[in-house]
């Protein structure tokens, strides 16, 4: 080869072992760091004569990644048991917990999102009925159960609905009180929409993008009202089947966020989260359907500024509606842990839900507003207009949409709809929202 | 030489041989094994016979991310490696200024990952679609595929480019003179001097585009995410799907089931193909 000619096959041979030879001892020194940073870790587990369990938490939320490990430093500090938090990537939770979970340090402590994660993963959770945790609960509703075993306690409680911007309204000359049905929203957002320039705003509502980035506030939220409302009415909460009774009403506020919006229906297909975050912030629009976890990304506008309405569809007792109240975070303890390991973590989350620095650090560091008897009220303006409201007499709509088949059906829901804002039929829609159900439940068995 | 690797050559296969049997041997058989098994985690895995790859054969979907990728791998396949030697004959020729410049140019896209790339194009597909009045890349199956063919030519023709550039520089220059004394214009020197001794460079090529062809994943992801309705899902992707978008133990066991016939597949028709350019390859 004449690459190579200039050296000798002797000289290429040598510098070949010298190479594999440092990989050897760079490898080595990988090896003797992780132990010896094991070693630690069972010294100061064997200081404190109770500690003997660890923890092992998977957490969901990438945006929560630092005030956990700070939380756990804590715990750890006070206690010697060693807490180790582990972060997902954004969007590959599912596919982070199907790795861990086979290995022999799998994680105790692994979050489900609701009925339909747990169809995944109810062979690995441990029955909570007994623990405190669950005894915490100031809503012994917000948990996974399957038959009488509580497979998972909810931690955050999330209220979502159609946030707004309190200055923008002003400006527009109404209030909140003026929004008090569907009808009331539409008149406003109509009115909103045609003086956009006078007010200026492009739009009453921010771009419903239909990207995977945002559909999900469609698909899975805005879906919720017709869902739950159905399910109250058929008496029911996970059915096989769906009628799409209150699908003209998904309809119909489907098409008043795609036509007093900030941009052609056309381009909704490529709109983003961040668009609409972006717009919203921007002052370009006064409404925005979005939730609690929201509030980071828009506090910029200042919390005086935020408002949130109850998600009108048009159906329903709408006077006394309040927010979609629910969540998408359960808390699971792995039922193949070892048994010190499962006391850790029961004893760490008993920790993390009771004591001042647990609560603490929940309700200010990551925000959330928890539903635990000792639980801190969290100073998220939109937590609070939700809570508010419920205070007032409104009744809580539940997350009905908790229930939808799978992912492969929200897809499919997302991609109706983006024909049907395209220009297409909301037979499509109709397809997806009603016929898909049956088919991806039964899918799923 | 020979006494000294005939004495230390273990030494020197040792860490290939051992991760290849960790990162690649085990994983294998452990996955061929699970692909007839209902699973959700590999440690805990019932034996179900062949009820996946029957699920899987008869997935249309999956059938038509098959034809899709079929299709997708021979025009790629056949597109980039005209390109590239095109090119790599161009920035070949005597008295060229500013071919190494022309050379880092082609080749830069290589270095951005799939992921990146697919979002960098759909946003400049998207501009192009909006602005010709078309539907947008998530609506419109067309789009997505030409998108695709689009987006892997300009990442791959510089990778390529550089293996071709590399074959032409090592035919040897007498072949080349002796065919301008004979009288052979360019046109004959590229068919009859150039190509036949350029063949071990495209069996390469062609092996690794038409294997990234069948295996493009990120890109496809990124770009169109298989919308719509999976009519611009190509066989990785779906089988990614099928794991991840699916609740319930059964899809697991199907995902793998397809990952095998995906591995079969992509092996055979690799197969093929290197013995057919094989062939024709000739010894300098």
């Amino acid at each position: 080869m004449k690459a190579n000619g200039g050296m000798s096959r002797r000289q290429f041979i040598s510098l070949a072992g010298a190479t594999i030879l440092g990989l050897g001892i760079v490898g080595c020194a990988d090896n003797s760091a992780t132990s010896s940073s094991d070693s630690g870790d069972a010294a100061s587990s064997d200081s404190s004569s109770e500690a003997t369990g660890k923890v092992y938490y998977l957490n969901f939320k990438p945006e929560v990644d630092e005030a956990w490990k700070a939380l756990a430093k804590t715990y750890t500090e006070q206690t010697g048991v060693d807490v180790q938090i582990v972060t997902a990537a954004s969007g590959t939770y599912e596919e982070k917990l199907t790795s861990e979970m086979p290995k022999s340090s799998a994680p105790t402590l692994f979050q489900i999102s609701g009925y339909v994660g747990l169809e995944n993963w109810k062979d690995y959770c441990l029955d909570l009925s007994d623990s405190d945790v669950y005894k915490e609960l100031a809503n012994p509703d917000l948990v996974l159960k399957d038959g009488d075993q509580i497979d998972a306690v909810g931690f955050v409680q999330e209220n979502f609905g159609i946030v707004y911007n309190k200055a923008l309204l002003t400006k527009a000359g109404y209030s909140e009180s003026d929004i008090t049905d569907f009808a009331s929203l539409k008149k406003v957002a109509d009115d909103i929409q045609a003086r956009k320039d006078e007010i200026g705003v492009k739009g009453a509502f921010v771009s419903s993008g239909l990207d995977s980035s945002s559909s999900w506030r469609f698909t899975n939220h805005t879906a919720n009202m017709p869902l739950a409302l159905e399910f109250e009415e058929d008496g029911v909460t996970n059915p096989d089947t769906i009628k799409g009774t209150y699908l003209p009403n998904y309809k119909d506020i489907f098409d008043l966020y795609i036509t007093d919006s900030t941009c052609d229906k056309a381009e909704l297909s490529a709109k983003t989260a961040d668009d609409a975050v972006s717009e919203f912030v921007n002052g370009e629009a006064v409404f925005y359907q979005n939730g609690d976890w929201g509030y980071k990304d828009i506090k910029s506008i200042g919390d005086e500024n935020i408002g949130l309405l109850p998600l009108y569809i048009g159906a329903g007792d709408e006077a006394k509606q309040g927010p979609c109240s629910g969540t998408e975070n359960y808390w699971a303890v792995n039922a193949d842990a070892s048994e010190e390991d499962q006391k850790a973590t029961l004893d760490f989350l008993k920790w993390v839900v009771t004591s001042d620095e647990g609560t603490a650090a929940m309700a200010d560091d990551m925000g959330f507003n928890c539903p635990f008897k000792s639980s801190k009220e969290s100073d998220n303006p939109i937590t609070k207009a939700a809570t508010d409201m419920i205070k007032g007499g409104k009744k809580a709509v539940s997350w009905a949409f908790a229930v939808q088949p799978n992912q492969e059906y929200r897809d499919d829901l997302a991609n109706a709809l983006n024909k049907y804002a395209a220009g297409g039929s909301w037979d499509d829609v109709k397809t997806a929202f009603v016929d898909n159900w049956a088919t991806e439940k039964a899918a799923n068995k | 030489m020979g006494k000294v690797l005939k004495k230390w050559w273990p030494l020197f296969v040792l860490p290939t041989v051992l991760s290849f049997t960790f990162g690649f041997i085990i994983p294998f058989f452990q996955g061929a094994y699970l692909s007839f098994c209902k699973f959700k985690t590999i440690n805990k895995a019932t034996f179900v016979g062949f009820s996946n790859y029957a699920a899987a054969f008869q997935d249309p979907e999956f059938a038509h991310a098959f034809w899709l990728t079929a299709a997708f791998a021979f025009l790629s396949t056949v597109l980039i490696n005209v390109i590239a030697l095109a090119i790599a004959l161009a920035l070949t020729r005597k008295g060229l200024k500013g071919t190494n410049a022309f050379r880092t140019v082609f080749f830069m896209p290589n270095l951005i990952g799939g992921i990146v790339l697919g979002y960098i194009w759909q946003i400049l597909i998207n501009a192009v679609l909006s602005s010709v009045g078309a539907q947008l890349l998530s609506l419109n199956t067309t789009a997505g595929f030409w998108g695709m063919i689009v987006l892997t030519l300009w990442q791959q023709v510089g990778y390529m480019m550089i293996i071709y550039i590399a074959g032409l520089q090592s035919i040897p220059s007498d072949y080349l003179e002796a065919a301008k004394v004979d009288g052979a214009n360019a046109w004959q020197t590229l068919w009859k001097v150039k190509i036949p001794n350029l063949m071990s460079t495209i069996t390469i090529c062609l092996f690794l585009s038409l294997t990234n062809g069948f295996k493009l994943f990120d890109q496809n992801l990124a770009l169109t995410g298989g919308d719509p309705d999976h009519m611009s899902e190509m066989l990785a992707l779906n089988i990614y799907n099928t794991f991840y978008s699916r609740v319930g133990a059964k899809w697991m066991g199907i995902g793998q089931a397809k990952a095998v016939i995906f591995c079969i597949l992509v092996v055979c028709i690799s197969l093929v193909q290197l013995k057919i350019t094989r062939s024709k390859e000739v010894q300098q």
